[in-house]
């Protein structure tokens, strides 16, 4: 992580964390998110715009996990916009338009298995969010910004 | 209705958070893919599900849910009880399959998500 930790309930300090997203351990994955949910929760975030931001970046780190052998999630909040970036090297998403089609997915069987890969996840991500971006580069990766509003 | 008589309809039993069975829970939803519960649950406070990893009770933490609830007389593992615990929820299991478990909790009161 980097960047100093504000100190609990100041707000109007800009603050950034960083977290590494383990794209080998499934189990393990969401851990960035819930700390993430801690932090915002000690800074006095109203729980709504937590959840919103827990949901967006829970299924970031997901697909990061399953698709893109993990990355990096930066989180920054400046008081009034939670900021989440998710940078992966992955395959990359050829078509972003097609896949923010709810229902669309190139999950396998054995990722809907654990309960994942419906094409939920980025039309999800999109609605939670207030501004969403992809940028994608076929067999470079991914990075995908979201802010949520306070 | 309380956690407490979500285990007495259900017939289940309590593997983690004995303390919060005098809880209120005012909704339920139940699905074995997680990644229904984070595009279409709103409020919901408890999850019935027959999926066993981690990612349950991660996927209830991001929505803030109290109790989670595996049919079908599944176990989840230490780990999953620990990750829980950590995040105050009960966790029940039940031998009721997912039908018959949501069925007895919405007849009983406990309401799932109104369309709107």
């Amino acid at each position: 992580m980097t960047g100093a930790p504000a100190p609990e309930g100041r707000r109007s300090e800009a603050l950034k964390e960083r977290y590494i997203v383990d794209g080998d351990d499934f189990q393990a994955a969401g851990s960035a998110s819930s700390a993430m949910k801690k932090l915002l929760r000690s800074l006095g975030v109203p729980p709504e715009a937590i959840r919103r931001a827990a949901i967006c970046m829970y299924e970031g780190e997901i697909n990061m996990v399953i698709h893109a052998n993990g990355g990096e999630a930066e989180v920054a909040f400046d008081g009034e916009t939670i900021t989440m970036t998710l940078a992966d090297s992955g395959p990359g998403i050829p078509d972003p338009e097609l896949a923010l089609r709810e229902g669309w997915s190139t999950a396998t069987d054995a990722i809907r298995d654990l309960g994942f890969g419906a094409g939920m996840g980025l039309p999800n991500m999109k609605r939670n969010s207030d501004e969403m971006t992809i940028d994608s580069t076929a067999g470079q990766g991914t990075t995908i910004t979201m802010t949520v509003r306070v | 209705m309380t956690i407490g008589e979500v285990r007495t309809l259900l017939d289940a039993r309590v593997l983690c958070g004995e303390e919060m069975l005098e809880q209120t829970v005012l909704s339920a939803c139940g699905s074995d893919m997680m990644s229904d519960v984070l595009a279409f649950v709103k409020e919901q406070s408890v999850l019935l599900t027959g999926l066993v990893n981690p990612q349950v009770i991660r996927t209830a933490e991001m929505m803030d849910m109290r109790c989670v609830v595996f049919v079908r007389g599944k176990m989840p593992d230490e780990a999953m009880l620990a990750l829980a615990r950590s995040h105050d929820m009960a966790v029940l299991t039940t031998p009721l399959r997912m039908y018959t478990a949501c069925g007895r909790l919405y007849e009983a009161g406990l309401k799932g998500e109104d369309l709107s």
